[in-house]
């Protein structure tokens, strides 16, 4: 008996390896998302996004509760950053979720970036792809601690919310581009303490000022994730973002949306993985380095030169 | 790609003594090691249900309260009964060398005392686990 076929028969163990083994991008691991894509598609996923010390975690472990109460079954995915120095790393999201397991079916899985920026790990899409054919009907994603650019989480995930704290910043912050830009909710946790007004009405301020992409009514709770105040509202929002998305558009076009998008990502990473290595192994780039150093090439001519080598003439034609 | 290896890090029981698990969470860190840590005052069902979770290749346990004749086996019989045969168990804290000597008769691996150079720590751990973890059919 295969993992697989474990898997298939909801052992636990065997979605762990299986995560294990697409995260280590062990030989066949394509393959193996090939076989799991067909199972995919119906779990919905959220992302909880924010600066270090908002209160993600603990925000995701009890917005888990509600679902698990619904009798969801809930995965979820925790990243924190891997050291760039050491390739070691501490992830500590568990220590908040910990009363979690007692409350029905979740699975929660800590993940490091091992070098990826953006806020997450370069298989955590994958590994919400595995948890959502696992049968995880909801899957909740908590970035690492966000600065302002990281924005990835908004292209995994159907629903994402920002998290802020007062100590986040004045108005100004408020109206920078980058994360503040990627919420299809606010949630403004640690509401008790001071200040927490004065941002709630600055984001709406920001939101009112600002042009609307969709119809999507952007909007702000105040949450208090260690006390368990205002997570049932949060939860309303995300279900009510959920049925604004299915609203929005039919089937059909989300699942052709999804399709292309699911595309090109993975033909892009595809060319990253193999036909750049080919293209710039060790050698030439060292013949390159050399002459461009000496000043004999600049690096645009060279670089269109090894792209010109690429042959596209075996396009699949369709 | 390198392999990494997971680490489990717990304390188990009533006992809410963390300097030292932190400080070896922070050594193995360093060494390049992915370390899961749980936090205080954790059951042994649910340590092993997180190591089940996080596919880890090692849990190290960290008990000052005594109570370690209790818990290391209590851990270890879950451990086997999850299937996780292959996942070194290992720990530290105030656990006198007869005991060691016991819970390593159980099927547990290295105890470390206080006065431990990190060091001695990685180096163990960095020897123990490559190949310990059985190869299984994925697919």
């Amino acid at each position: 008996m295969t993992v697989l076929d474990r898997f298939f028969e909801k052992d636990r163990a065997a979605l762990s390896r299986i995560i294990s083994f697409i995260e280590n991008r062990e030989d066949g691991y394509l393959r193996l998302l090939s076989r799991l894509y067909p199972n995919c598609g119906k779990g919905y996923k959220i992302g909880i996004t924010g600066p270090p010390g908002a209160g993600k975690s603990t925000l995701v472990d009890k917005l888990a509760s509600y679902y698990l109460e619904e009798g969801h079954s809930v995965g979820i995915i925790a990243v924190d950053p891997t050291s760039p120095f050491t390739g070691g790393a501490l992830l500590g999201d568990r220590i908040r979720m910990q009363e979690l397991s007692g409350k029905g079916e979740v699975f929660i899985r800590s993940m490091a970036t091992r070098g990826s920026g953006g806020g997450l790990a370069a298989a955590t899409r994958e590994v919400s792809m595995v948890m959502d054919a696992f049968g995880c009907d909801i899957v909740i994603i908590e970035t690492v601690g966000v600065g302002q650019v990281e924005l990835d989480i908004a292209e995994v995930c159907n629903t994402t919310v920002v998290v802020l704290v007062p100590e986040s910043g004045d108005g100004v912050q408020t109206l920078k581009a980058g994360l503040m830009e990627i919420a299809n909710i606010f949630a403004v946790n640690k509401a008790d303490r001071q200040g927490s007004g004065r941002l709630v009405s600055e984001i709406r301020h920001m939101l009112d000022t600002r042009q609307k992409r969709d119809d999507w009514n952007l909007p702000v709770v105040k949450t208090e994730a260690v006390n368990n105040v205002g997570i049932e509202g949060l939860k309303g929002k995300i279900d009510l973002h959920r049925e604004f998305l299915l609203s929005q558009k039919s089937a059909e076009e989300r699942l052709m949306e999804r399709a292309r998008y699911e595309l090109n990502m993975i033909t892009r990473n595809r060319i990253i993985d193999t036909v750049v290595p080919e293209l710039l192994d060790e050698q030439t780039v060292n013949y390159y380095a050399r002459i461009i150093s000496e000043g004999e090439v600049d690096p645009y001519s060279v670089a269109e030169e090894l792209v010109s080598g690429i042959d596209i003439k075996k396009k699949v034609k369709v | 790609m390198e392999q990494k290896f997971r680490i489990l890090l717990a304390k188990p029981g009533l006992d809410g003594h963390d300097r030292g698990v932190k400080v070896i969470a922070a050594a193995l860190r360093d060494a390049g090691f992915e370390v899961i840590y749980t936090g205080l005052r954790q059951t042994p069902e649910q340590i092993v249900n997180a190591a089940v979770e996080e596919d880890v290749d090692a849990i190290g346990v960290s008990i000052l309260s005594g109570a370690h004749m209790t818990l290391f086996p209590a851990i270890k019989e879950l451990m086997d009964e999850k299937g996780l045969k292959d996942v070194l168990l290992f720990g530290g804290g105030i656990i006198a060398d007869v005991d060691a000597k016991k819970l390593a008769d159980m099927g547990c691996g290295r105890i470390f005392g206080p006065g431990t150079p990190t060091p001695d720590v990685v180096k163990y751990l960095k020897e123990a686990l490559p190949g310990k973890r059985e190869k299984e059919q994925i697919f």
